[in-house]
């Protein structure tokens, strides 16, 4: 065993992670490879290509363009349908917390409409827009949208009163009592949502790209998923029977998202800086 | 704070302030009269839920009473104003700006450009003892420096009266202590109208000028008594002294009473019960 007790927080959870992360490495690799050496599989874990083997065919795809594009193209949709949800979702959801009249008109069909799961949607949306591409990004941005939008208004009706009483008594038009109160009061609740609203995002990306085929045919490469995404790059190593490349593909989604929620991170510590340290 | 305003002088004329309809109707405040003497401090005190922060939020306009009219310098007021501004209970310093930006946010919220508040800013931060932590955030602060940190906020706008609802509650004692002290200081040296809201009987002594004792729910006043203490004052000198102890002694009389009749069955206070 590693001994931790001497070291600064930081080293002993990096260290933890290090640990944890090669102990499943170590127990996927043998429950995988059992039956391979001792002629008694395990059940489900048997038919999982072991560790070494994925890294090897992701060795292979290190090279390989349409891999790449594959992660581009999910970067694509995801930053595509969470920006318009995010230039959407806050403005809107800041408009239903702030006009009684825009909430009364506006909140019953959004409540109606949010309990639709977005990949219902996909059949409607590969209808009524013009090419896959849209079709995918809308749904996307759905995934994100409702998210954000709820948890804006959340945040901006949570606002203590005396906030607002104490600037309209320093003398804040509305217009201030807004920019520098009310907006700032809810930016930890938008940076909450806008996180939730990525992991969706990466779901339901994921989905949407294996339902509809990939999307458009960007890209060509020697891999089997050629220019459909990371979710049509799963599905087409799954149809082509290259099962180390499904997992390749997974773990390929989690580290995508891992940056994505990371970046959220950044971007929250630095829009709100007073929100670190507590 | 270009010119220095004299204090105002708040009056109250037969406020009250009920809540809800009809037979569900709640009054808190009922026909309350009372005068907040110009350059005097004044200090209300009366048991806790007995509407005194009802009759605070009238004071400011952040609410309208139902009846009666509250009166500035003679003048009716119904608009929340940076004459009569309020530091309340806890802090409402906002959390994401720093003591700094905190402060000069009345000036500028008033207009006033970011430069020409700044020297104000500094000698304030400086004159509540928070030149250093002028770049933190409320959250790095103590209770005691962010109670100060909202002095400072208040005090920049140069209020006609300053209302402070219960400012200390919640301050470890020894904090409580000083900070009573530093206050007496701060009013000692501005002579401004100041209306101080407490519960605490030692601290209304200690501070007041004046003493507003007021009635149980709902609230009216129940008695005056002038706080006649030569200033400036020490915690240690009024402890001892035998006419604070006196005039204690008279007050708590008045406030067991008050404290007593909640706890009793009577009529009223059942169709209270009823009624919340």
């Amino acid at each position: 065993m590693i001994a931790t007790a001497n070291m600064q927080p930081s080293a002993r959870a990096g260290v933890r992670a290090v640990i944890a992360i090669a102990a499943t490495v170590v127990f996927w690799e043998v429950t995988s490879r059992f039956g391979e050496w001792t002629g008694v599989a395990i059940p489900m874990m048997n038919v999982i290509p072991p560790p070494s083997r994925v890294l090897l065919a992701w060795y292979n795809l290190i090279g390989d363009v349409g891999y790449w594009q594959s992660w581009y193209l999910s970067f694509l949709r995801v930053l595509a349908g969470f920006g318009v949800a995010m230039l959407l979702g806050i403005p809107f959801g800041m408009l239903l917390a702030l006009s009684r009249t825009f909430y009364q008109i506006t909140f019953p069909p959004f409540e109606v409409l949010r309990p639709i799961p977005p990949l219902a949607w996909v059949p409607a949306a590969i209808l009524f827009w013009p090419t896959q591409e849209l079709s995918i990004a809308f749904i996307t941005f759905l995934g994100a949208f409702y998210t954000i939008v709820i948890n804006v208004v959340g945040g901006a009706r949570s606002i203590d009163s005396r906030y607002v009483q104490s600037a309209y008594a320093m003398g804040a038009s509305r217009w201030t009592l807004f920019r520098r109160v009310i907006f700032p009061a809810t930016l930890p609740s938008i940076i909450v949502g806008a996180a939730v609203g990525m992991g969706i995002t990466w779901e339901v990306v994921v989905a949407a790209e294996m339902i509809s085929g990939g999307g458009s045919s960007m890209g060509q490469g020697a891999g089997s998923g050629t220019g459909g995404g990371l979710g049509f790059f799963i599905w087409n190593s799954y149809t082509g029977g290259s099962y180390e490349q499904i997992v390749v593909g997974m773990i390929s989604i989690g580290i995508a998202g891992y940056i994505s929620s990371s970046a959220i991170r950044i971007l929250g510590n630095l829009v709100a800086p007073w929100l670190k340290a507590r | 704070m270009t010119k220095k305003t004299k204090g105002g002088k708040l009056e109250v004329r037969d406020v009250s302030k009920a809540y809800g309809n009809g037979r569900f109707a709640k009054t808190v405040v009922d026909r309350c009269s009372f005068t907040v003497e110009d350059n005097k401090l004044t200090v209300m005190i009366g048991p806790s839920g007995s509407g005194k922060s009802t009759m605070v939020r009238l004071l400011a306009s952040f609410e309208q009473p139902t009846a009666g009219s509250v009166l500035l310098d003679g003048k009716r007021v119904t608009k929340p104003g940076s004459d009569r501004l309020v530091v309340f209970q806890e802090t409402a310093l906002y959390p994401w700006m720093t003591t700094y930006t905190n402060v000069v946010f009345g000036p500028e919220a008033q207009g006033r450009s970011k430069g020409s508040c700044k020297k104000a800013a500094d000698e304030l931060i400086n004159k509540v003892g928070l030149s250093q932590f002028h770049e933190s955030y409320p959250h790095e602060l103590s209770g005691g420096m962010q109670r100060r940190a909202e002095l400072a906020r208040a005090l920049i706008n140069d209020p006609a009266i300053m209302i402070l609802d219960e400012p200390f509650r919640g301050l470890d004692a020894m904090t409580k202590g000083l900070m009573q002290e530093y206050y007496a200081r701060l009013f000692e040296s501005s002579q401004n109208t100041h209306l101080f809201v407490t519960t605490d009987i030692d601290e209304a002594i200690f501070l007041a000028d004046r003493l507003l004792i007021m009635s149980n729910f709902p609230l009216r006043l129940r008695e005056v008594i002038d706080v006649d203490l030569p200033r400036p004052r020490k915690l240690a000198d009024v402890i001892e002294s035998d006419a604070a102890n006196d005039l204690k002694k008279k007050a708590l009389a008045i406030l067991h009473e008050e404290a007593m009749r909640s706890f009793m069955p009577s009529g009223s206070a059942a169709s209270e019960v009823i009624a919340g």
